[in-house]
């Protein structure tokens, strides 16, 4: 029930954001759920990708540091409310959210989140518990 | 305004023919009670009785950091340890610090040389001594305090820190006189003006710097931001502390060995050979008095020159000029001695951490900023900001512990700190002396 998450480190430099992009570009890989954690010093990318070992490789080749995460992908309708639904559990089970980011389903007209939390079975079994629809990788890699 | 007359102004002859009778008294004392030099004197088959003249001081064999290394913490002292009364330490260059002690009589020698600096820049009976160096390990707080308290001057023992304190103090007490490093001094005139404080409602006269090199211009930025005289004081604790050379306020040019204490000699630092007044190269200092730290051709690594001709303050002492390098890689930064090599102790100390760094020092107003540039590794990379945030606060924290000098870590992407082929350029100093 987990997704497969890239991150990348990257120093705070003009074009290094263009850089990844273009690697990944020339290689095929296709961005699916993207978010930019930054400090004043440096910036920590996350990725999910149609192909996470393929990127992986590609961008250490290219002398990236990259790491390999598991998330989880929440369903959540695309209406007031659906977020917050989602954290009212969390809270209740006392499950911290380390970050999260989200992205609009297009052809389903719902919205993806993507959490990582500090504790990930916990919360897995707290959301289903809830009925919350918990996404497989293969539906996250394939959007 | 000299301190001693006497030993001040000794003509050439005399001050030499003094000079050889401490160097033979010292050499052979030295040679009956630290067995390390006796067995370094040996093997190059040198005994005492060969210091006939003080040329022959030349066939010694040179000490260095490195002998005080091997020495700690107390190989090198040459009393009987009861004798000790007072033990500082300096940085040393991989984490084990090098410790000089002192005799009731070298406390007493050391206030004599300070009480001549002191008075070489003017400062009388009567002043108000701002003793701003750091008082603890590091020689220059009570170094200076001894000099001051020598001459009758009003101490006050204010050591670094708090700067609003120290100008709100400066303002009260009416300070006459300051003794910082240069770096300081002028973060005081930045304070000063943050607070609205007009140098001119201070009492300032003069101010004693060493302890870092400085430059000809940042001493006009202090002379007229202060209001005051600057003059360069010179010193390191393997030889004494400060206190071992001193410009006089009549000329400001060069600073004046007291050569009754301290023989210098500059040497080529590639082939050791010692070289002919005026030309640049390693400072090399023999100490003449000291009893329980004597160092025999101590290599300061220091880059200067010595000046021969006569000074018109009457002092006879040549000069050196102001330091203008180093031959190794240490840093000063605020005072504190940084080598490249404890900052990598501190990095491979710490599991994952790649021994690729640069250090870049800054300088923002009158602060040296120590910036500690460290490549990251797939083995630390987290995709959790505060897993890396904390990673740099522990090397920060670690470097400050070990160095009592704060920096920032800041982590980069691998492979893009320049490799060279032979020695890394470990240093980028973008302080403009």
């Amino acid at each position: 029930m987990k997704v497969e998450q890239i991150s990348i480190f990257l120093e705070n430099k003009s074009g290094r954001l263009a850089e990844v992009s273009a690697v990944l570009a020339n290689s095929g890989v296709n961005i699916r759920a993207l978010s930019l954690a930054d400090t004043s010093d440096f910036g920590i990318l996350r990725l999910i990708v149609n192909d996470t070992e393929k990127a992986k490789q590609v961008l250490k080749d290219n002398s990236f540091t990259v790491g390999k995460t598991e998330v989880v992908a929440v369903e959540v309708a695309d209406k007031p409310g659906g977020l917050a639904g989602i954290l009212e559990v969390i809270k209740d089970s006392k499950i911290n959210v380390e970050y999260m980011y989200a992205m609009i389903h297009k052809s389903a007209g719902n919205a993806i989140i993507v959490f990582r939390f500090d504790e990930s079975e916990k919360a897995i079994e707290a959301m289903r518990k809830a009925g919350i629809k918990i996404l497989k990788g293969d539906e996250v890699y394939s959007l | 305004m000299l301190w001693n007359e006497e030993f001040e102004t000794l003509p050439r002859e005399a001050l030499e023919a003094l000079q050889l009778k401490r160097l033979r008294a010292l050499v052979e004392r030295v040679y009956a009670a630290v067995p390390y030099y006796r067995s370094k004197m040996d093997q190059s088959g040198i005994k005492p009785s060969d210091i006939k003249k003080l040329s022959d001081l030349s066939k010694l064999p040179f000490t260095t950091k490195e002998d005080l290394r091997i020495n700690y913490p107390f190989g090198l002292f040459a009393v009987p340890f009861d004798q000790v009364v007072r033990i500082h330490v300096s940085s040393g260059t991989t984490g084990k610090p090098t410790v000089v002690g002192y005799t009731k009589r070298d406390i007493d020698s050391w206030a004599e040389l300070m009480a001549r600096t002191l008075y070489c820049g003017g400062a009388h009976q009567g002043d108000v001594v701002h003793n701003a160096y750091g008082y603890g390990l590091f020689t220059g707080g009570l170094g200076a305090h001894y000099g001051a308290e020598k001459i009758g001057a009003a101490v006050i023992p204010i050591s670094g820190g708090n700067s609003k304190r120290q100008i709100m103090i400066m303002q009260d007490f009416g300070s006459t006189v300051l003794m910082c490093t240069p770096s300081y001094a002028l973060n005081l005139a930045d304070i000063m003006k943050e607070m609205e404080v007009e140098s001119s409602s201070l009492k300032l006269r003069v101010g004693l710097f060493g302890a870092e090199p400085w430059s000809e211009k940042i001493r006009e930025g202090i002379e007229k931001r202060l209001n005051i005289q600057a003059i360069d004081i010179y010193g390191l604790s393997e030889v004494m502390g400060p206190g071992v050379a001193s410009e006089c306020l009549e000329e400001k040019r060069g600073l004046h060995i007291f050569e009754d204490f301290f023989i210098p000699e500059i040497i080529n630092p590639e082939t050791g050979e010692v070289l002919p007044h005026g030309e640049k190269g390693e400072l090399v200092f023999t100490t003449l008095t000291k009893e329980a730290f004597p160092v025999i051709r101590y290599r300061t690594k220091d880059i200067t020159k010595l000046i021969t001709e006569p000074c018109s303050c009457g002092r006879t002492f040549h000069r050196m000029q102001r330091i203008t390098g180093r031959t190794d890689d240490m840093l000063i930064i605020r005072g504190v001695n940084v080598f490249p090599s404890q900052i990598e102790h501190v990095l491979m100390s710490i599991e994952g951490v790649e021994p690729h760094y640069q250090i870049v020092v800054d300088r923002d107003g009158a602060l040296d900023i120590m910036e500690v540039q460290v490549e990251i590794s797939e083995e630390i990379f987290s995709d959790e900001v505060k897993v890396l945030e904390r990673l740099g606060k522990r090397i920060e924290r670690e470097i400050k512990d070990l160095l009592g000098v704060s920096c920032k870590v800041k982590l980069v992407e691998p492979k893009t700190i320049q490799r060279s082929e032979g020695k890394a350029k470990r240093v980028i100093d973008n302080r403009k002396l």
